[in-house]
């Protein structure tokens, strides 16, 4: 019973982290632009709320940690956003191909997060790793009482902040695409942005809102990581694969940000289920390692055969769009 | 009684870059009126309308909203003004419902309530006599429905003025008679209607005037009433045209080539093909009717051997020597027996030719296997591409300039030529008149009936029914895949065959697919 339920804490503490990609990438993939920047992102996001709050903790005699959490967050949104806006000019206003522009990304991203963790050590003193634990408290900071339920409340409610607002922010972003106008009018740019600027839509404005506030989603992840998963420290490459299992997420839960929520906690549960089986050896590992791409694969193949045109990728993902082409 | 003037557009010029799309044209529209807007392939009718939908803007000119001087910069602005246009090439979302198609774009509330977006297209619906589903998906539509989806589309948005562009081009004639019941609907209701169109019948049925655009100039508006074809099609032309299209009578006619039981069936499972059959003859054209999308492709690309057959066989009768089964052959495999088939399928540019290589190049394909050395022999293509220059007339700035650039009548010619030159015993063409003006048009049944004089089986696929009627000597149906009639085109009428494109017995979302 107890390594089960420490199984399924482990497990949702691996997933929220994609979740966020997820949920960032499903939003900008419904305008059409396949952002493959996110594991670039997602560095960016997480080294930029660790120098934020770094600085702000040596620059006050005494941080407060609510401070430090707003001024994380705020930095790793916006340096994330900024990596969405590079994507959005490279791809939306100078029509470059979306697969380089994205690969690029992630490799300017986890170097710039590798640079910058780098630097970060230097400044610290060059002495082992750096560390913003105050600000880290705040968002490893639990539910009280509720979280001291046993089972329920450590299933449900031992995780930080974070935790709850990646599944808030997934639930909006299903409310908000399937409710609203708005949310229409993103996912018809994305599935004919010609017949959408034909209803009038902006296509350009959704377009570059849509995969800005993805990537700056997307960047809440690293966060997440940083902070809460590894309580505020930084390795370089810490991430490992998580970033492309945030785009394998997308494929597996189909572009539908409810079912991520759920898939998310598959795949984190996937991704460290060898540390749980008795045994392995380290080749074995690896391959237990590869069980969230091969689920994914399967969905795909089962996607593929159940044919259904709801299931299936926006149509005008990855396809620059401009008017006069037609 | 004078109608009030909806739409009127003043001395409007618009050009690209050294093309001038429009120069100087004066066009008006009046309320409770419907308009035609004629004229060939190329004469500026699509751009003029884009302008008034927001999509061009005029270089030159005035347009007029009811004697108010306005500017439509976007399609927005065009939908303010009550203006609204049903493109060629549909603009809907597949994967959303007819209702939440329409509702797209539309201002109000952040909440969407499609309850009421429902409830409103059904009242417009049951007003001029749409008949629709709502929660129907795009992708399971056909081709009128998504029409209808269009025209509500812009119903919806309040607008007077309806701009339908080449409306009937896919459409068989019974829907074709629906569509018009709906817009003389429209019309008693008030609406200023404009359909742009090249076919002739189809104004003289509809509409109470007429404006004819040649070369971006308009020639002149006439009231429907006084006109004939004729005189229609010389102000369009801008010249004499005998319109009459000959009919040889068979020569000793001669098996060429027998279907039986043609089966086909698509990557997703779908029989797009189901036992075909028939015999083309040699000295006859054998005509192929039916809506677009009811297996026209597969048949011909099963015949060539670009197409997997599940069922049936293909037999070819050459002039001399025994038959030869050619079921299940590839392309190259037939080729290779010797038997001169050619095929110009639908798609010019995609299957027929290669955009970016020049005439001599396109000729090439066909030949390069022939001859021995190693390196390729262009002296007779060469040769070739020219000869059908000079005889086709095609306009080009030289054999060496790519396909691509070349008009759409030009790379027709180009590659109808090809084909011919092979003196082929058996001659498929899909669609070779669409998007030609009228004298290319002419050129290409010219061309046809020469074959089928010189002893060819000429097997072509049609869109326009008057064209079929008058050019082929045998007409066959096909409906979902099925053949459901083969009719004599010296005696058949119009009806007949449509009836014969819809007879369905319960097949028709299978024949639809793709």
């Amino acid at each position: 019973m107890g390594t089960i339920l420490i199984f399924i804490q482990n497990a949702i503490a691996q997933g929220i982290g994609i979740l966020y990609g997820a949920t960032g990438e499903i939003l900008t993939e419904k305008s059409g632009n396949l952002n493959l920047g996110v594991p670039g992102m997602m560095y960016m996001g997480g080294i930029a709320g660790l120098i934020g709050a770094f600085l702000y903790e040596n620059a006050v005699a005494e941080p407060v940690a609510a401070v430090g959490m707003l001024i994380s967050l705020l930095c790793a949104f916006a340096c994330a956003t900024l990596g969405g806006l590079i994507y959005s000019v490279l791809t939306i206003s100078l029509r470059a191909n979306q697969n380089v522009t994205g690969l690029a990304l992630t490799t300017f991203g986890v170097g710039f997060g590798n640079f910058f963790g780098g630097s970060l050590s230097r400044l610290a003193g060059g002495v082992g790793q750096i560390s913003v634990a105050t600000t880290a408290s705040a968002y490893r900071a639990t539910i009280p009482i509720l979280g001291e339920i046993p089972v329920v409340g450590e299933v449900l409610f031992s995780y930080g902040f974070l935790t709850y607002l990646s599944i808030a922010a997934a639930l909006a972003l299903s409310y908000f695409l399937n409710k609203t106008r708005q949310g229409l009018n993103l996912r018809a740019v994305g599935e004919n942005p010609g017949t959408a600027d034909a209803a009038g839509i902006d296509v350009t404005r959704y377009k570059y809102l849509a995969t800005c506030l993805g990537g700056g989603i997307a960047g809440l992840g690293g966060l997440y990581f940083v902070m809460e998963y590894s309580g505020g420290t930084w390795t370089n490459n810490g991430f490992g694969d998580r970033g492309w299992l945030a785009v394998a997420l997308v494929i597996f839960a189909q572009w539908k940000p409810v079912k991520a929520i759920w898939g998310s906690i598959l795949f984190g549960g996937l991704y460290i289920l060898y540390l749980y089986i008795a045994g392995l050896g380290r080749s074995m590992q690896e391959i237990f390692k590869m069980l969230p791409y091969v689920v994914t694969i399967v969905v795909l193949v089962l996607a593929s055969l159940r044919k259904r045109r709801e299931n299936q990728p926006p149509q005008g993902l990855g396809v620059a769009y401009f008017r006069e082409d037609r | 009684m004078e109608k009030k003037i909806a739409v009127e557009m003043r001395g409007v010029t618009k050009r690209f870059g050294s093309v001038i799309a429009n120069e100087n044209v004066c066009l008006d529209v009046r309320r409770g009126e419907i308009l035609s807007v004629l004229g060939e392939n190329g004469s500026g009718k699509t751009t003029l309308m884009n302008m008034l939908s927001g999509i061009y803007f005029p270089d030159e000119g005035q347009i007029f909203i009811e004697d108010r001087p306005v500017t439509i910069r976007s399609p927005r602005d065009a939908f303010e003004l009550g203006i609204g246009m049903i493109h060629q090439h549909f603009k809907l979302v597949d994967v959303f419902t007819a209702a939440e198609n329409i509702a797209l774009g539309l201002p109000g509330p952040m909440r969407l309530s499609l309850n009421e977006v429902r409830r409103k297209i059904m009242d417009l619906a049951n007003k001029y006599g749409f008949e629709i589903d709502v929660n129907q998906k795009v992708y399971d539509m056909s081709v009128s429905q998504k029409q209808t989806v269009e025209i509500l589309k812009v119903l919806y948005r309040g607008a007077k003025i309806l701009i339908l562009d080449e409306p009937t081009a896919v459409l068989t004639p019974q829907e074709t008679e629906r569509l018009f019941r709906i817009l003389r609907n429209m019309r008693e209701d008030g609406k200023a209607i404009v359909i742009i169109t090249h076919k002739l019948a189809e104004v003289l049925a509809l509409s109470d005037r007429v404006s004819v655009l040649r070369k971006g100039h308009s020639v002149g508006t006439v009231q429907t009433a006084g006109a004939t074809v004729q005189s229609l099609t010389e102000l369009m032309v801008g010249k004499r045209v005998t319109l009459d299209i000959e009919r040889p009578d068979p020569v000793r006619p001669e098996r060429r080539l027998d279907v039986k039981d043609l089966t086909c069936v698509n990557a997703e499972g779908i029989t797009t093909l189901d036992h075909a059959a028939f015999t083309a003859r040699s000295g006859e054209i054998l005509g192929i009717a039916g809506v677009a999308g009811s297996g026209q492709k597969e048949l011909l690309e099963a015949i060539a051997g670009l197409q997997p057959t599940t069922e049936g066989s293909v037999t070819f009768y050459p002039k001399q020597g025994d038959p030869v089964d050619t079921t299940h052959m590839n392309a190259g495999a037939i080729d290779k027996l010797g038997i001169r088939l050619a095929f110009v399928p639908e798609d010019r540019l995609g299957m027929g030719l290669v955009g970016s290589m020049d005439i001599t190049e396109n000729m090439m394909l066909r030949t390069y296997r022939e001859g021995h050395s190693f390196l390729t022999d262009k002296r007779g293509p060469r040769k070739l591409a020219e000869r059908i220059v000079q005889q086709l007339e095609v306009v080009t700035s030289g054999v060496s300039s790519p396909v691509r650039r070349m008009s759409g009548g030009n790379v027709q010619k180009v590659l109808v030529g090809r084909e011919i030159a092979s003196a082929p015993s058996v001659l498929m063409v899909a669609y070779p008149v669409r998007g030609l003006d009228i004298n290319s048009s002419y050129t290409i049944y010219h061309l046809l009936n020469e074959q089928k004089v010189k002893g060819s089986a000429v097997i072509c696929v049609g869109e326009d029914l008057d064209v079929l009627l008058a050019l082929c000597d045998r007409i066959m149906v096909l409906c979902a895949g099925k053949v459901t009639g083969i009719v004599d085109a010296r005696t058949a009428t119009k009806e007949e065959i449509g009836l014969l494109m819809t007879h369905t017995e319960g097949v028709i979302e299978e024949g639809e697919a793709g």
